[in-house]
């Protein structure tokens, strides 16, 4: 069993690091939250080495080193040889722009456990045009390789919507023939910039049934043939009747650090109308374990109806707290991605919608800093 | 009984104090080790062989008895989930 205080909770297992919201990709679907822009304070390097030490002396053991594009902190060999030194085991979340051969290799050297690649399609049309950036896709490939030379385990991850679902085949033959040992083709999660698009990215039902098809084939093939390549399929929760066990709970097993220093339970839990504490104030163990942030969702005593009296509370948690704050605007209400929630019909318009989208990708409202501006909060 | 396994490259076994436990450490993953499970990956150094790494866990735990059905069925199970690679 995993040891827990008296009020039930368990050590954060899992840290995430947001070192940065600067990035010089725009994705549609980017989780950053919309008025990123407005915040522009970062740690410093020693806060940073602070919060990875007193992370690790809670028993984190999994480090995340995400964004924005974590590349353009200049200090990162410096944070990946502490994460080293401390014992974690450091990935890095990566678009490839600003990687070089020289860094994927004088990473590994300071002790950087795994470098994950993020594509956003099989052909650089496509990947290009969502990316916001003409080079992109070359550059995505020629990281690959050099992070394969290195000795790394490859993870590739590609986020999939309405406009590369159909490149399922070929995206998974790319990454056979780059050699990735994990494949992760994650459908959109509708929060912060894909929430916003989520008509212009949302694939539908006849189209979600396809990809899901050419996956399960290519998982056979996979099988077949002995290969070690393992292909995760994130299926979009909005064509589910229960909800995903969100972060595997409120504040159980993940603590997220933004670029800022605020302390969330999850990466887009910033949008929620609670006040989350700051690592340059308050050490790492009273906010994980005492702050009324990180305590306003753990247990279920704040559940109200259906959640309240559903028996499989325990497996769901309710689902997300995210989801139902932006499709009911109470962030206390059950998902409705459950068909049990008063607001599924939400859900159920959004899959109607999706039948009869014809927004291109041109429709999309981009992830930059002159589009953040308009969410700017007064 | 030759072959020799090690961790899959990027594969990491550790001990977590905070958790009391050894766990195996992958991309974005880990696993909580049982103690079997963990005195065996213990001897995975990718230099002994099954037979030497069943000799070496025998001299450990003489109370178990002979432990080679019980190494190799670990190693069958490690090696489907892409844990270890024998050379
Ligand atoms: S999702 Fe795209 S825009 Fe957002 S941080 Fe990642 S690479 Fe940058
Ligand atoms: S009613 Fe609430 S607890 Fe029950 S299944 Fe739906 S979301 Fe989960």
């Amino acid at each position: 069993m995993m040891p827990v205080n008296d009020q039930g909770v368990g050590p954060p297992l899992w840290l995430l690091a947001e070192l940065t919201y600067r990035c010089p990709l725009q994705c549609p679907y980017c989780s950053n939250p919309l008025d990123f822009a407005q915040s522009k304070d970062e740690l410093t390097t020693d806060q940073w080495v602070s919060v990875l030490r007193q992370g690790r002396e809670m028993g984190a053991a999994q480090l995340g080193f995400s964004g924005g594009e974590p590349l353009v902190r200049q200090d990162l060999p410096e944070l990946i040889a502490e994460a080293r030194h401390l014992g974690y085991y450091s990935n890095l979340i990566t678009s490839g722009i600003g990687l070089t051969d020289a860094k994927v290799d004088a990473f590994r050297d300071a002790g950087l456990d795994h470098i994950q690649v993020s594509f956003q399609a099989s052909d650089p049309e496509l990947n290009n045009a969502v990316a916001g950036s003409r080079k992109a896709f070359e550059q995505k490939l020629a990281m690959a390789r050099a992070i394969k030379d290195a000795g790394y385990p490859m993870v590739l991850n590609f986020v999939i919507h309405r406009h590369n679902i159909h490149q399922m085949s070929d995206i998974i033959s790319l990454c056979e023939r780059l050699g990735a040992d994990f494949v992760e083709l994650a459908t959109c999660q509708y929060y912060g910039w894909a929430f916003k698009n989520r008509e212009g990215l949302m694939p539908s039902a006849q189209q979600l049934e396809l990809a899901e098809r050419e996956v399960n084939d290519y998982r056979r093939q996979l099988g077949d043939s002995g290969s070690a390549m393992k292909l995760i399929f994130v299926t979009p929760d909005y064509y589910e009747e229960r909800p995903k066990a969100c972060m595997n709970g409120w504040g159980s097993l993940f603590l997220t650090v933004a670029p800022d220093g605020t302390a969330l339970p999850c990466h887009s839990a910033r949008l929620l109308p609670i006040e989350f504490p700051n690592v340059s104030t308050q050490s790492l163990r009273s906010i994980w374990y005492d702050s009324p942030g990180f305590n306003h969702y753990r247990g279920d005593q704040w559940m109200p109806e259906p959640c309240r009296s559903c028996d499989e509370k325990g497996k769901d948690f309710g689902g997300c707290r995210c989801q139902a704050y932006l499709l009911t605007g109470n962030a206390d209400n059950a998902d409705p991605v459950c068909d049990k929630s008063p607001h599924h019909d939400r859900i159920l318009a959004a899959r109607r919608a999706a039948d009869h989208a014809t927004a291109g990708l041109e429709d999309l409202t981009y992830r930059n800093a002159n589009n953040s501006r308009l969410f700017f909060r007064s | 009984m030759a072959k020799t396994p090690r961790l899959r490259p990027g594969f990491r076994f550790q001990w977590e104090p905070v958790q009391n436990a050894h766990v195996l450490l992958y991309p974005e993953g880990m696993v909580r080790l049982n103690d079997s499970a963990s005195a065996i990956l213990a001897e995975v150094d990718g230099q002994r062989n099954i037979e030497q790494i069943v000799a070496r866990l025998e001299q450990k735990f003489p109370e178990a008895g002979p432990l080679a059905v019980d190494v190799c069925d670990f190693l069958q199970d490690a090696l489907q989930q892409h844990w270890v690679i024998l050379t």
